[in-house]
């Protein structure tokens, strides 16, 4: 009895904040709105192009901006791991955009990036550069993605390297490893599946791109996600049902993601006791 | 196999020397110990010559040739860690041969190398197992194992036996000592504990801040300490700041208020020096003769029951107070006349600095 009183909470948290308002949402789309009970929402959005599209649309952003979003953080987080000369600076200065919010890192992006940015304008003072959009395009959604989610991605990747006891490297280097053996060999098993959350996290992120690829994209064309459109269909059509169907869409889309990356890192990984050196000092 | 291995080594650390030219020259087959307190620069050592830290200043010389421009990768050492740093992901016999791995030896050659190695710690059958699943002992085992299966020039050995408990402790520092003799090793081992500097090595280097105090064989070192902080380090618990009143040789009788010693010097010492006699528990003994040099009176303070024998704290006439040892129980409180043998006295010069 005192067992089941002790989950009423989480159970009660759990129901309201999550499947009802899930449960609401899938129901909401398959009643469209000419009535009854269908898949028509689900029929429309596959058989209209221009809807269909924005999955590709999402996936070619939210892809590619995850490996590399990752990749970099591992790099700097990977070269960070025994600590460096001004390292509390430079880990600050690397997560401010965090506390920035994603509309001023936006317009942060504008003014720097953007066709009368600086560094466009430093750029054509040099003499270096033709003038190249760097924003209100797929490429001002990649650096307003990959500003917002680098210094999560990098800090979480740093609290999980750190945490592996450095006498682990000390070993391997004695016992032959160079720097490369090392990280194949001894720190990319243990850190792989830190990067493999990392990953999933920051894809699930990107795939829901909304505010970015309004503000710094082109929100009609080439960064039209899925987000936009769904948001399109609740607050310009007033089709909410139309909404929903499409949000229930890129729910699977970030499952089907999520499932890829956990599928990678369990054959990467090879056992699953390769958790055990991290967190341990 | 090595004939030796000499260095010469400085570490900073910013403002801070943690290693002041610790010069070294360990022959082939010689068990050295690098003994100190926790702090005296003993595992920077290891790992200056290891290589996983740049030295400050120096030289290492394997056989002659300079190595300490090599990576660690390069230096042909094995080296066992105090928290034995076994890879989690890899299982025991992937652990073993980790380091033939690297060496792209073959396939057939690896799995008889482990399996030998694995012989040798006496852990047959473990290779299909994860470090995670093996006690502290068989832990340490595994990494002595994976250390050796390389066949080092020189093996480090960096407090290895510290985190296991007292039993496992003694077995295994049988066991190092087998292999090392067993293998023909070259091995340089760090500890804080004097019982394993002295049943395991040729010689002991006992290290204080960085400086060599005392170097020699475990005799030496617990016999013929040269300053109070190394007698501190080898069990001598009494001791007794005194002025040196007269010399004869190497036994000299020293003086206090309370107190008059005859005993050993190690360090020549000349009257009017002030000194500082030093003596163990164990080496007090009771007498019937009269008071005199060399023998105390002193009241019962406290006892301790250590099984074989009970430590006795006494207080002695004048105020110091002495810690013995003795075979026969004793009533707190009662008196007590004791012997102090000056041949068991050890006299040695006051410090400066004390330790």
């Amino acid at each position: 009895m005192r067992v089941v009183a002790l989950l009423v909470p989480s159970v009660a948290y759990l129901l309201a904040m999550f499947v009802f308002p899930f449960a609401y949402g899938v129901l909401l789309s398959l009643r469209p709105k000419g009535g009854g009970v269908s898949l028509a929402n689900y029929v429309a959005f596959f058989l209209d192009p221009w809807q269909a599209r924005t999955i590709w649309v999402t996936a070619s952003i939210a892809v590619p901006n995850t490996l590399l979003t990752v990749l970099l953080a591992l790099i700097v987080a990977y070269a960070m791991r025994r600590g460096i000369w001004l390292e509390r600076t430079i880990t600050t200065a690397l997560v401010l955009p965090i506390a920035l919010g994603t509309v001023l890192v936006a317009e942060g992006i504008n003014g720097f990036y953007g066709p009368k940015g600086w560094l466009t304008q430093v750029l054509l003072a040099l003499g270096l550069a033709e003038p190249t959009r760097l924003t209100h395009n797929y490429t001002g959604v990649m650096l307003a993605l990959f500003l917002q989610h680098f210094p999560f991605c990098f800090l979480m990747l740093l609290g999980y390297i750190s945490g592996i006891d450095p006498a682990l490297e000390a070993s391997a280097r004695v016992l032959g490893a160079g720097p490369w053996a090392v990280f194949r060999r001894v720190m990319w098993p243990l850190i792989a599946p830190g990067v493999a959350i990392a990953g999933a996290l920051v894809f699930v992120m990107n795939f829901g791109v909304f505010p970015s690829a309004v503000l710094v994209g082109q929100p009609a064309g080439a960064t039209r996600t899925i987000a936009i459109a769904a948001y399109q269909e609740a607050f310009e059509h007033y089709d909410m049902p139309m909404a929903s169907a499409i949000a229930v869409v890129m729910g699977v889309c970030q499952l089907a993601g999520l499932a890829v990356i956990l599928f990678l890192r369990r054959r990467m990984a090879g056992t699953g006791v390769a958790t055990m050196g991290a967190g341990k000092r | 196999m090595i004939t030796s291995l000499a260095f010469r080594l400085t570490k900073r650390f910013g403002a801070k020397v943690v290693l002041d030219d610790l010069t070294l020259e360990v022959r082939g087959r010689e068990f050295v110990t690098v003994l100190g307190p926790s702090g005296c620069g003993k595992s920077t050592a290891l790992n200056l010559l290891a290589g996983l830290i740049p030295p400050t200043r120096g030289e290492i010389r394997l056989d002659g040739v300079r190595i300490d421009g090599l990576p660690p990768e390069r230096r042909g050492f094995g080296m066992v860690f105090q928290n034995y740093a076994l890879f989690p992901h890899l299982t025991v016999g992937a652990n073993v041969a980790f380091g033939l791995v690297l060496r792209s030896r073959g396939k057939a050659e690896i799995a008889e190398r482990v399996r030998r190695m694995l012989e040798l710690v006496r852990l047959t059958g473990f290779a299909d197992r994860y470090p995670g699943q093996l006690s502290g002992g068989q832990q340490q085992r595994v990494a002595i194992a994976r250390a050796l299966a390389v066949e080092p020039r020189v093996l480090l050995l960096d407090e290895p036996l510290s985190n296991l408990d007292t039993k496992l402790r003694l077995e295994m520092r049988g066991e190092i000592k087998r292999l090392h003799a067993d293998l023909g090793l070259t091995s340089i081992y760090v500890t804080h504990d004097q019982a394993e500097a002295l049943s395991l090595s040729d010689r002991v280097v006992v290290l204080c801040d960085g400086r060599v105090i005392q170097a020699g064989t475990p005799a030496e070192i617990h016999d013929r300490p040269q300053t109070v902080f190394v007698a501190d380090f080898m069990g001598y618990r009494n001791f007794f700041p005194l002025t040196v009143a007269s010399e004869e040789g190497d036994t000299v009788l020293a003086r206090g208020e309370a107190l008059a010693l005859r005993g050993r010097t190690v360090v020549p010492l000349r009257p009017g020096d002030a000194a500082v006699a030093a003596v163990r528990p164990e080496d007090v003994e009771t007498t019937t003769e009269p008071p005199g040099p060399n023998v105390v009176r002193g009241t019962v303070r406290l006892t301790e029951y250590l099984g074989r024998e009970h430590g006795v704290e006494v207080a002695l006439e004048g105020g110091p107070t002495l810690t013995v040892s003795l075979a026969h129980p004793v009533a707190v409180g009662s008196a007590l006349a004791l012997r102090l043998p000056p041949e068991r006295v050890v006299i040695l010069p006051a410090e400066g600095d004390a330790r």
